[in-house]
């Protein structure tokens, strides 16, 4: 974790040092003073959970013989459970094709939208941004209606053609159901971040370059994005993040696709059902833990292999 | 950042690049498909809605004001309880995270205490923890207080908000100058004054961001209620529209008239959180900017 934190010492005046003992005392109780509240939260509704979770997680609860002490059985179960892996490969395969599709249209329109500069771009700034405003779960809703046969567009459009539609509900498809969903759901949000981030280059650096002779390719792709390469890693993390942990969406879908998403298609899923479906807090706990440890790896790895690690965060 | 834009759209004229904008046309295209969708079949009646005619044109019967009042009767009303609760979460899990955020970013920024350089670490840390990850033992600890199936269990948990926290620490770490407060300590004020009175004006773009993305995940949470409540008069909108979607899907002959209800809820949903987004643009996308570019 050390690796994340690099910042600066808030400055001290040198007259304020010279009579430290009072200064300090103060500064300690006024620093508390303010991190105090958000720091129970904290301990309330983060370390303590994942404690008990991890605390749970060491247990087995049996018909018989009622609750007992398995230390790290669970993770074995877990690691060798057919659903829980098949969900797993499932969340970094989604990850691996759905974080580079949302992040390239994000940055493609980022930097349109930081070209182009009339009205209509700004209204399509806006737009584009719109399904951020959406809840997950209405997205996921709209699309299963867009994507179904009674409802959707799907079956006129391709009826045109005198094709069969595509049914992206069925086990064939579902893969790319969801990576529309997703990227219609995030790709906008991403885009005002590097947009955001695009907006705050010095123009000046683009005159310069010009001067030199170099092209509008060339000032995209050699000042603007090594320019904002901390906006892109942030949002390939959060997005790694918040992908890894997929439940949402499969988990509406789930009732219009029934034969294709089980209770097991994602890690969350699969420990929510474990849980709250079978009461078996233990496993459902394990499960829990061990993605968040799928998800730690993950996000290290992916830090480590941009070495970009000294200038995140 | 306001002032660059300005200088940038005022010293040169409009650039076009007409391919790009013909691009941009067919993005906004996809983006709005399924909102034009849902604003034309919220308008269909079932025999509308299940007539096999054009799925994305309005039938000969428009009818939002019969379909809006059989959404807000349906069930005695369990529509608008919806919404009335997710509009609480949203403001007191907003609300509350913000101020929490606040506070503890300006107290990470500004003064060198005990065990900072540490804490701070453990709630950058935070940030990669899965968020579901902790909605199995937080349940588990609700109900052993008997706190599940209340509002509290909704939102307590989501007044924690390490993002938050790390954004109003970057900003106020570069926007609040040491000098500013030293002055205002010279001249007699206490420090609760100082942050109110001078640090927090300033801070107030990522202030702003910071209660939006929380009102939002609030607004937008459905993993947490899911878990936590049983009874439906509770459920904000998320859950509820989920349950009513698994009826409606569970039992597809019978429940024509929920499949209209699911779909004018959704889009009735939907209009608050884009006329905050809008609304509040102007004040939001200076502070967005800040968690990227550091």
């Amino acid at each position: 974790m050390t690796v994340l934190t690099e910042q600066r010492e808030p400055r001290t005046q040198p007259e304020t040092r010279k009579i430290r003992g009072k200064v300090h005392l103060r500064e300690h109780l006024m620093g508390w003073f303010f991190v105090g509240p958000f720091g129970i939260v904290f301990l309330a509704f983060l370390i303590a959970p994942l404690g008990y979770a991890l605390y749970l997680s060491l247990f087995q609860k049996k018909l018989i013989g009622g609750t007992s002490f398995v230390l790290f059985d669970n993770y074995v179960k877990a690691f060798t459970d057919p659903s829980f892996l098949s969900g797993a490969w499932f969340v970094i395969r989604f990850s691996l094709v759905s974080i580079p599709v949302q992040i390239a249209l994000a940055l493609a329109m980022a930097l349109i939208l930081d070209a182009v500069t009339t009205l209509f771009a700004r209204f399509s700034r806006l737009m584009i941004f719109l399904p951020y405003a959406i809840p997950t779960v209405i997205g996921a809703v709209m699309w299963g209606f867009l994507y179904s046969k009674g409802f959707g567009p799907l079956t006129d459009i391709f009826g045109l053609f005198g094709t069969t539609a595509p049914d992206f509900l069925g086990s064939n498809l579902i893969f790319y159901g969801l990576l529309n969903v997703v990227t219609w759901q995030w790709a906008g949000y991403y885009m005002i971040i590097l947009y955001s981030a695009l907006q705050g280059i010095d123009p000046t650096l683009y005159e310069a370059a010009r001067m030199d002779g170099a092209g509008r390719w060339q000032i995209a792709t050699r000042i603007k994005i090594p320019l904002i390469a901390p906006a892109l890693i942030l949002i390939l993390v959060f997005s790694l993040i918040g992908t890894l942990q997929f439940f949402n969406e499969p988990q509406i879908l789930r009732y219009l696709a029934a034969g294709t998403i089980g209770t097991d298609f994602t890690p969350n899923m699969y420990a929510y059902q474990q849980a709250f479906g079978l009461a078996n807090f233990n496993y459902g706990s394990a499960i829990s833990f061990a993605l968040g440890g799928v998800v730690f790896i993950c996000v290290y790895a992916f830090l480590f292999f941009t070495r970009k690690r000294r200038s995140f965060l | 950042m306001a002032d660059r834009t300005s200088v940038r759209a005022g010293s040169r004229r409009p650039q076009r690049y007409l391919p790009l904008q013909i691009l941009l046309g067919f993005l906004v295209i996809y983006f709005l498909v399924p909102f034009w969708w849902i604003i034309v079949n919220s308008s269909k009646d079932a025999p509308g809605l299940f007539g096999g005619g054009n799925t994305l044109w309005f039938t000969d019967r428009i009818d939002y004001l019969g379909n809006l009042e059989q959404l807000f009767t349906y069930d005695g009303g369990i529509y608008l309880r919806w919404i009335l609760n997710s509009t609480l979460y949203a403001i007191a899990g907003g609300i509350g995270a913000t101020v929490l955020a606040v506070m503890a970013g300006y107290g990470f920024a500004k003064y060198r205490f005990a065990a900072r350089r540490f804490s701070f670490a453990v709630v950058l840390g935070a940030l990669m923890v899965p968020a579901t990850a902790l909605v199995i033992p937080t349940f588990i600890m609700f109900s052993r207080l008997g706190m599940t199936n209340t509002i509290w269990a909704v939102i307590l948990p989501s007044l924690l908000n390490p993002f938050g926290v790390y954004l109003m620490h970057v900003y106020a770490r570069d926007a609040v100058p040491d000098e500013l407060l030293d002055a205002a300590r010279v001249d007699g004020a206490g420090e609760l004054r100082t942050f109110l009175q001078i640090a927090l004006p300033m801070m107030r773009p990522a202030v702003v961001t910071v209660l939006l993305l929380s009102a939002v995940a609030s607004w937008n949470n459905y993993f947490l209620p899911l878990a936590m409540l049983s009874d439906n008069r509770l459920f904000p909108v998320t859950v509820g529209l989920g349950l009513w979607q698994g009826i409606a899907s569970a039992n597809n002959s019978g429940s024509t008239s929920l499949w209209s209800l699911i779909i004018l809820g959704s889009l009735v949903s939907v209009i608050p959180l884009i006329v905050a987004f809008f609304s509040l643009q102007r004040h939001w996308r200076g502070g967005l900017s800040v968690g990227g570019l550091r």
